[in-house]
């Protein structure tokens, strides 16, 4: 087990020392900079800002000089919001984006699977016909349009919730329900079709010719091996929530991670960059990692330590 | 089996009901607003005749949307118009501009002006402290404005604001020592500031804030001092800062120590930083902002007529000017019956009654009518089609083509310049005939794109920094910097150098006339309109102009009873 961690560990460190050096580069090579702005710097001055930032150093050093800060996790100063530094940036906006998706996720997964194992089970009755209209309207309605519609009933018709921002409770519900949507739907589907295959399987006609409790059958027996696809769907989505919740926090006005993720590059903000696009990888890395770890605690039969490591 | 079908139809029926109802509602509160159109000229006929005798609510807390985290709060560093926004609430210069958009004595209590109008020697005011105790001296605004002409100091992008200053440009290049510039403080109370040239608008730029103080005993050496409220954030305007949470929420109180405070009727200022604009207009909606729109906000295009038809919509002039800008080194734009052409054969009126909406002006001159106001008429009629079929074709034969090449269209990516585009695209079309292709960049790209000169026709835009035609002659005066067109004229820039000299206000306003009529005979760039200032206010806020610079100053407003 311990070899398996460090090497899939060593992978994690070779895969973020690829996306460290592509982003690297294909940043440098967009056109414009952080400084550029319709009201053009005098050239000294342009000069002075360069040369204060390190920008005038050869790229093969900025690059050096890079790679070591980063290698002290040491993402360096932004250059848009002045004297904050993106390890502030992202300390800070982080705590918003993490609440959100928290909360997104365990909708999500909750709901999702409730409304998958109910479909399978009451499979073409009303049911199933119920949470798959749910599932449709919830992949095909693009989160923003939801969004609007949320804020408009629950804010503004019936002033239940506030509008925007992020201060209570209160306030993270009509977000967490529109960043929860698509993912809910997808777990639905996914978990409504996985559990029509485990309810058509030998061991679980066996189980209910022995003449066990149904609701055994299906809580120990179905669901258990039916969720295994839920489960590695989670790292990728833990990740998709944090990052692609860019939408949802520029309507609800959040102020987290998400949003500074896109709009660094729009602003060349270098290190702004940089900072948050390893930061995610790192997440995406780890949380891919764990489920499966997770994954072999669910299903027994998958040895995550693979052959001959015992 | 018919069951099935029914609980089918049931749930879809359920599900689309929400949409239904979500747009229903929006479509029944534009109709309520279409029905009395009249309430608007009371909206803003009430807007103006006020003058503070209404009574104060016992809650003077203002509620406003600044859309983003500002990029600095330092006022040396700072230089876009958040952080102006916030900066202007809390710190003041040697002058303040007013109510009428006239700069006021702030900070100095008395402005003496030499003869040739290059020598401007301040007084302090006694009283003028800041917000730890500290009196605010002749010093404080000598170290802050040389701190910021210091080579070495970083994030100065906006330096060039001071280069009226007699050798400020020099000492930011590092070729003269800063003790040469033109700060001294004489003592603690006067301060003797010497101009390169005569400045006209220099009681102007000290109200900007590049020009601000800081406190030098708190300051001095801090390098990070304006990143967060500490016991260093040190400020002397009519506001503290309480709290700052970045990306979020920025909190004002009163400074009961300001030397006007009496005046000052606001309590607290809750800044919110929201940017979606619609979710800032909900916001204003549903009461949780005073506020909306400009200058720190903005509002959604789509919600405008509805607005405006409703009476709510507040417009005011704003000096700034969106054009077309030429690129008159390739063909066909180094003709310039072809620029005039194209500038022609642009239906304005058009574009502003239906694209825009925001009541903007028509521009046929190049500075806004707030500053020239003979410029509300122009220098040539708008959507002149058959003058402008005359000088196209003049212009093919001076150049010896019997057919326009594609013309290309560059422009950013956003909603509203892409309307504008396409309208402008068909109108070429039909008007001259021309195959006009469209050409929508990222910002940055953009940018990169006008600067190397690699476009035919580009979208551009400029907002005064300061009332003052000048501000947008000069940006034409030579090649480079914001001067996209490639266009430059020896006469134009001796007629603008003949202005900086030119002592006598009237005689100089016909120099910069001159001067512009020949940059519109010469017409580099196509204009389109000038802009202006959208914004909402409840009924019960008082006493807030917002300035053709677009900027507001909150330190007269106050929160009527309501």
């Amino acid at each position: 087990m311990a070899r398996y961690l460090l090497k899939r560990l060593g992978f994690i460190l070779v895969s973020l020392f690829f996306i460290v050096t592509i982003t690297f580069f294909l940043m440098q090579a967009a056109p414009g900079g952080p400084f550029a702005s319709e009201r053009k710097l005098p050239p000294v001055i342009e000069q002075q800002m360069n040369e204060q930032y390190g920008l005038n150093d050869p790229l093969y050093q900025q690059y050096f000089d890079y790679l070591v800060n980063i290698v002290q996790w040491d993402f360096g100063p932004s250059f848009k919001y002045v004297g904050q530094s993106v390890n502030d940036i992202i300390s800070r906006s982080f705590p918003y984006s993490l609440i959100l998706g928290a909360e997104a996720i365990f909708l999500a997964l909750s709901i999702g699977i409730l409304l998958g194992v109910i479909a399978a089970l009451k499979h073409n009755k009303f049911g199933d016909y119920f949470a798959m209209v749910i599932a449709v309207l919830g992949i095909s309605v693009p989160s923003f349009i939801l969004a609007s519609v949320l804020q408009y009933v629950f804010a503004v018709k019936l002033e239940m919730l506030p509008v925007a921002r992020f201060e209570s409770f209160a306030h993270t519900i009509l977000p967490a329900i529109a960043l929860a949507t698509t993912p809910l739907a997808f777990i639905a589907r996914l978990m409504r079709s996985s559990m029509l295959d485990v309810l058509n399987s030998d061991y679980i006609k066996t189980a209910k010719a022995k003449g066990l409790n149904e609701r055994i059958v299906t809580y120990r027996h179905a669901i258990r091996n039916a969720i295994l696809p839920v489960v590695s769907y989670l790292g990728p989505l833990v990740v998709a929530i944090l990052t692609g919740s860019f939408v949802i926090e520029k309507i609800f006005a959040i102020p987290g991670l998400g949003n500074e993720f896109v709009v660094s590059v729009t602003n060349r903000d270098y290190t702004v960059i940089m900072g948050t696009t390893v930061f995610f990888s790192v997440l995406l890395l780890v949380s891919i990692l764990i489920v499966d770890l997770i994954y072999g605690l669910v299903d027994p039969r998958i040895k995550v330590a693979g052959k001959g490591d015992k | 089996m018919n069951w099935k079908k029914w609980s089918l139809l049931l749930a879809l029926v359920f599900a689309m009901s929400i949409f239904l109802a979500a747009c229903g509602g929006d479509d029944s509160s534009s109709n309520e607003g279409g029905d009395d159109t009249d309430t608007a000229e009371e909206g803003s006929s009430g807007e103006e005749g006020d003058s503070g005798e209404t009574a104060l609510a016992d809650d003077q807390t203002f509620n406003v949307n600044i859309k983003t985290e500002p990029p600095s709060l330092h006022p040396g560093k700072a230089s876009d118009t958040t952080s102006s926004a916030v900066l202007d609430q809390i710190f003041e210069g040697l002058t303040r501009i007013n109510q009428d958009g006239e700069p006021e004595n702030a900070m100095a209590s008395d402005i003496q002006t030499s003869e040739d109008l290059t020598t401007y020697t301040f007084t302090i005011r006694d009283g003028a402290t800041w917000s730890n105790g500290d009196p605010v001296t002749a010093q404080d605004f000598e170290y802050a404005w040389k701190w910021v002409l210091n080579p070495d100091s970083p994030d100065t992008d906006y330096a060039y604001q001071l280069y009226p200053i007699k050798n400020a440009a020099e000492a930011k290049a590092g070729d003269v020592p800063l003790d040469e510039v033109g700060i001294t403080a004489k003592d603690d109370k006067t301060l003797v500031v010497e101009l390169a040239q005569p400045t006209p608008y220099f009681l102007q730029l000290t109200a900007f804030h590049t020009y601000y103080p800081v406190n030098k005993n708190v300051v001095d050496g801090k390098t990070e001092w304006a990143t967060d409220v500490s016991e260093n954030y040190v400020t002397n305007g009519p506001f503290t800062m309480e709290s700052w949470a970045h990306k979020d929420q920025i909190v004002l109180k009163k400074n009961a120590d300001y030397w006007d405070a009496e005046n000052v009727k606001l309590e607290t200022i809750n800044m919110y930083m929201v940017e979606d604009e619609n979710t800032e207009l909900q916001m204003y909606k549903n009461g949780e902002l005073d506020w909306a729109g400009s200058p720190t906000g903005s509002i959604p295009l789509a919600a405008i007529p509805s607005l405006k038809e409703d009476g709510s919509l507040n417009i005011s002039p704003k000096a700034g000017i969106y054009y077309y800008s030429f690129n008159t080194e390739v063909e066909p734009f180094n003709n310039v019956n072809i620029r005039k052409a194209f500038a022609y054969a642009i239906n304005r009126q058009g574009i502003v009654d239906s694209i825009t909406k925001g009541e903007q002006q028509p521009a046929m001159a190049l500075v806004p009518p707030s500053i020239f106001e003979e410029n509300k008429e122009g220098y040539f009629e708008d959507n002149n089609v058959e003058k402008a079929k005359e000088l196209l074709e003049k212009g093919m034969e001076e150049l010896g083509i019997d057919k326009l090449p594609v013309v290309k269209v560059t422009y950013n990516t956003d909603e509203g310049h892409a309307a504008i585009a396409q309208a402008i695209q068909d109108m070429w079309r039909e008007n001259l005939g021309v195959e006009v292709e469209l050409n929508n960049e990222e910002w940055n790209v953009f940018l990169d794109t006008m600067g190397e000169g690699n476009y035919q026709v580009g979208r551009m835009g400029w907002i005064a920094d300061f009332n003052d035609a000048i501000n947008f002659l000069e940006i034409f005066q030579s090649v480079g910097g914001n001067n996209y067109t490639n266009w430059e004229n020896e006469e134009y820039s001796a007629l603008l150098e003949k202005s900086r000299t030119e002592t006598d206000p009237d005689a100089r306003r016909e120099i910069l006339r001159e001067a512009e009529a020949l940059f519109m005979e010469e017409l580099p760039l196509a204009p389109i309109y000038f802009y202006t200032n959208l914004w909402l206010n409840k009924d019960y806020v008082k006493g807030i102009e917002v300035s053709p610079m677009g900027s507001f100053n909150l330190k007269w407003g106050y929160i009527a009873e309501h």
